[in-house]
């Protein structure tokens, strides 16, 4: 047997007399990662390739199935090499979602990916450097997020931006998320930390990098939301949840950041707490990315008790009660549910919360992906594709009966906002004006 | 705290949206919940109620009078034949236009793919033009970058089944389209968006080189088959377009997994429980259960680590069968894993298939058995559950696969596994 977490979704039950069977050894030894089980269970239906929203609009991307359980298999032979079409998957993991047979296709697509930029990509080339740029955004942001605006000034210039597409490949038709001029984290410090101290109650706010640097009105509307139900809120040192780098095949990177998350998450968890991410894709791939594919200690831990901030509420509190006969000021809203919290189970939930609220509507705009995929629209070579995926959710968008959008993931809010011109907030901002008020009348800033 | 509501129907093919759909004409707050996508992308779109005997007789013309003699444990005599017809005008409603073969018993032949004939009660409006009793001359179009369809091959098998009119094939290369294995959505994409394409001597729209392609081959054929391709949110825009530019009726010729059409239908479903404020959550598996004195309390749903409770008064399980995975197996037993409601089976794994590969295999009807109520059964008789009924896919007694009657046993179980739900609630 070998050692590979198992396929998370797979339903079946541990059979008892597993020794009795022993497959046949058609392969070689199998190494660390060991996908054979998730490639056999593919039948070839090609649902996969029917969900992918790169495949759909790229003529030259050959989908899930050959990225995963084919390349697999093709792979087993010495003269066959990882095709650099793997590069041009988003990670959206729609195709976990779609396939009928529970091949654990976007871990196949990981591991691929990490090993092609291991063993095919130039460590001197510009590509990768601009990859681990763009997947190491914290570092910049760190760095920029020291002098905001100045950082805000340099990024918004027009030589900055022919710099970064000449030179590095990132598109000049983006403009850069603006760097808060103070992060969530100097406010939770300036502001003393927790007001509300409670062993009972307890949460770890995974805030991620971009709640952090760029839109820490996200976080302190967490932070008000959980104090209005009495819990204590704790900010553990926290590094990128790991997604951007996975996405680029940074696996060395995601491992390394995980590491430090992994353990300081854990310490919150013994002390009482649950982790909480505000971000889907933060709770994406604590939850399912981590024990896919990092080996660590307490990384099951971990999985186990992280949450999205609104699942949580829904399950601990009773919500609905406490939003009943709540107003907000507020325009209508055009709902996007992000990709990777469709794969959680998530993605009817703000539409569903936010109809107990007086004063808002909020309209699903459907389920096409937006299209940006974290770094992957950032990309010069993918900008196009990335357009025309989101092309379907501009329109649903514009149809629909909004002016303002909501979602909770950050690239998904730049997507949405750079297609349609759009402001977008977070349920979590909307929950805290409805439960909490305004955020200068509650003197919470 | 658990999420709660009044019916839960836990499945999203045919047969779980249909009950929820049904559920909801009672004014309850329900709520679908799907795993893993549904097979319904998997399937033709067409809608078979009965095409064929349980004896391999047929294909039958009306199936709603061989109904009578299917056998008493077949989930349409549990439901009754008015059931079958409520549930046809059910879904009728809403699918609105977009399917044919509302005005009349018999069943329609539909040319299939492969150049056989398949027997079905509701087809998609594009399968229309293209049935095997309209007397008018066809050409079918096939392009090679899809193998799927081979159109020549076709129509050679459809001139051997003896259809009443000439037919021709043709395969041509699609207009923007260069690599072998494009996905059938890439082609539906093309069109729905009418893309520029480079026709070699410039760039045009992609209906428009794809009607001039096909203008050249037509002879005097009153009509033109296509692989299930023509678009997919703008699928009738992209078939008028091209019928207008042709001068003939365009249609489509239903074909194998991944399908258009069973894509299209489950968009149609989608909106029509979104229309009926049914609350849908997608992703994610039910692993477990709480249940007190033969009643389910909550189901547990698995959202990556958590299990997070839902619940409701009435549930409807509708997961489908052994390509669903509503039912399971492994080397020891078969079973069904989210209830462990009992499947009935040998013990011995070797006499769950036949040696004949045609042949009349058990494991094709193996589900769970239900009472007249559609409520599951122990090994013994007894209830499994009080609020618990089953629909579609994971019921035994029947092999759609024989049959042609997959869709019809979904919706017509479907329908009324709802609609005692909800009216149990309302109770």
């Amino acid at each position: 047997m070998s050692d590979t977490a198992h396929p998370p979704d797979d339903q079946v039950p541990e059979d008892e007399d597993e020794d009795e069977f022993e497959p046949i050894q058609v392969f070689s030894e199998p190494t660390a990662m060991d996908l054979r089980p998730g490639a056999d269970n593919c039948y070839k239906c090609s649902t996969c390739d029917t969900n992918c929203p790169v495949a759909e609009v790229d003529d030259e991307f050959p989908g899930p199935k050959f990225q995963g359980p084919e390349q697999w298999r093709l792979k087993r032979q010495d003269d066959t090499d990882i095709d650099d079409s793997i590069m041009k998957c988003s990670n959206c993991m729609r195709c976990d979602d779609a396939c009928p047979s529970e091949v654990p296709l976007s871990q196949m697509h990981n591991t691929a990916r990490g090993e092609y930029v291991d063993t095919h990509m130039s460590k001197r080339s510009i590509e990768y450097w601009r990859n681990r740029l763009l997947s190491n955004y914290r570092l910049m942001a760190h760095l920029g997020s020291k002098v905001p605006r100045l950082t805000n000034f340099v990024m918004g210039l027009r030589v900055t931006k022919l710099f970064n597409e000449k030179v590095l490949g990132i598109t000049s038709e983006r403009e850069f998320p603006e760097f808060a001029t103070e992060t969530f984290r100097q406010w939770w410090r300036t502001r003393g930390g927790a007001r509300v101290t409670n062993p009972d109650k307890r949460i770890a706010y995974f805030h991620g990098c971009y709640s952090n640097y760029n839109t820490p009105e996200v976080g302190k509307a967490l932070v008000r939301v959980f104090e209005h139900f009495g819990y204590e809120v704790l900010v553990p040192d926290q590094r990128c949840s790991g997604t951007p780098m996975y996405a680029n095949g940074m696996l060395g990177d995601a491992r390394r950041a995980a590491e430090t998350n992994v353990p300081e998450l854990a310490a919150a968890i013994d002390d009482g707490a649950d982790v909480i991410a505000s971000c889907t894709s933060c709770s994406m791939s604590l939850r399912q990315e981590y024990p896919e594919l990092f080996d660590l200690e307490n990384v099951e831990t971990v999985s186990d008790n992280t949450w999205d901030a609104l699942e949580y509420l829904r399950v601990h509190e009773d919500l609905e009660n406490a939003l009943e006969g709540t107003a907000v000021d507020h325009p209508d809203v055009a709902y996007h549910a992000p990709c990777h919290a469709r794969n959680q189970g998530l993605d009817g939930q703000a539409v569903e919360v936010l109809s107990a609220i007086d004063g808002i509507d909020a309209h699903d705009v459907g389920d096409s992906c937006s299209g940006i995929s974290g770094t992957y629209g950032w990309k010069d070579e993918n900008y196009e594709t990335s357009m025309a995926i989101g092309e379907e959710m501009f329109e649903h968008m514009l149809a629909s009966e909004a002016d303002t959008g909501l979602t909770e993931c950050p690239t998904c809010s730049m997507q949405m906002e750079h297609g349609t011109g759009y402001s977008i907030s977070h349920p979590l901002e909307i929950l805290a004006e409805a439960l909490v008020g305004d955020a200068s009348e509650a003197g919470a800033a | 705290m658990a999420i709660t509501d009044d019916v839960l129907v836990i499945g999203g093919g045919l047969a779980g949206a249909t009950a929820a759909l049904a559920a909801a004409e009672h004014g309850h707050r329900v709520r679908l919940l799907t795993y893993k996508q549904s097979t319904l992308r998997h399937a033709s779109g067409l809608i078979d109620v009965l095409g064929y005997t349980l004896g391999g007789d047929g294909p039958l013309s009306n199936p709603f009078t061989a109904l009578e003699d299917l056998p008493e444990r077949h989930p349409y005599s549990l439901v009754g034949r008015e059931a079958v017809r409520d549930a046809l005008h059910f879904f009728d409603a809403v699918v609105g236009d977009t399917y044919a073969g509302a005005h009349t018993n018999v069943n329609a032949l539909v040319p299939t793919s492969s150049g056989s004939i398949k027997p079905t009660a509701r087809y998609p409006a594009a399968v229309a033009p293209g049935l095997a009793s309209d007397p008018r001359d066809c050409l079918l179009v096939g392009f090679a970058t899809l193998p799927d369809f081979c159109a020549p091959l076709a129509a050679d098998h459809l001139l051997d089944t003896g259809v009443p009119f000439d037919v021709r094939g043709v395969t041509l290369s699609f207009p923007g389209i260069r690599r072998d294995d494009a996905k059938v959505t890439r082609y539906a994409h093309i069109l729905d968006r009418d893309e520029g394409v480079d026709i070699g001597r410039g760039t045009t729209s992609a209906r428009a080189a794809l009607a001039a392609l096909v203008r050249e081959h037509l002879e005097d054929e009153a009509r033109v088959g296509f692989p299930p391709i023509l678009g997919d949110d703008n699928h009738s825009v992209v078939r008028r377009d091209l019928e207008e530019r042709l001068g003939v009726d365009v249609f489509e010729v239903p074909s194998g997994p991944p399908s258009l059409p069973g894509m299209r239908l489950e968009d149609r479903l989608y909106e029509a429980l979104e229309a009926a404020g049914v609350r849908v959550t997608t992703g994610v598996p039910v692993v477990g259960y709480e249940a007190t004195d033969g009643r389910i309390e909550h189901v547990l749903v698995d959202r990556k680590g958590q299990d997070v409770p839902y619940q409701a008064g009435e549930y409807v399980l509708a997961t489908g069968g052994l390509v669903g995975k509503g039912v399971r197996s492994d080397r020891d037993r078969v079973y069904e894993p989210i209830f462990d409601c009992h499947v009935d089976h040998a013990p011995d794994r070797y006499d769950w298939f036949d040696g004949d590969a045609f042949g009349d295999h058990p494991f094709a009807s193996f589900g769970v058995t239900v009472d007249d109520d559609l409520r599951p059964l122990t090994a013994d008789g007894g209830l499994e559950f009080e609020n618990v009924r089953a629909a579609g896919g994971v019921l035994s007694g029947y092999d759609f696969a024989a049959e042609k009657s997959g869709s019809g046993v979904s919706l017509a179980t479907g329908f009324v596994a709802g609609d005692r739900a909800g009216a149990e609630v309302s109770r």
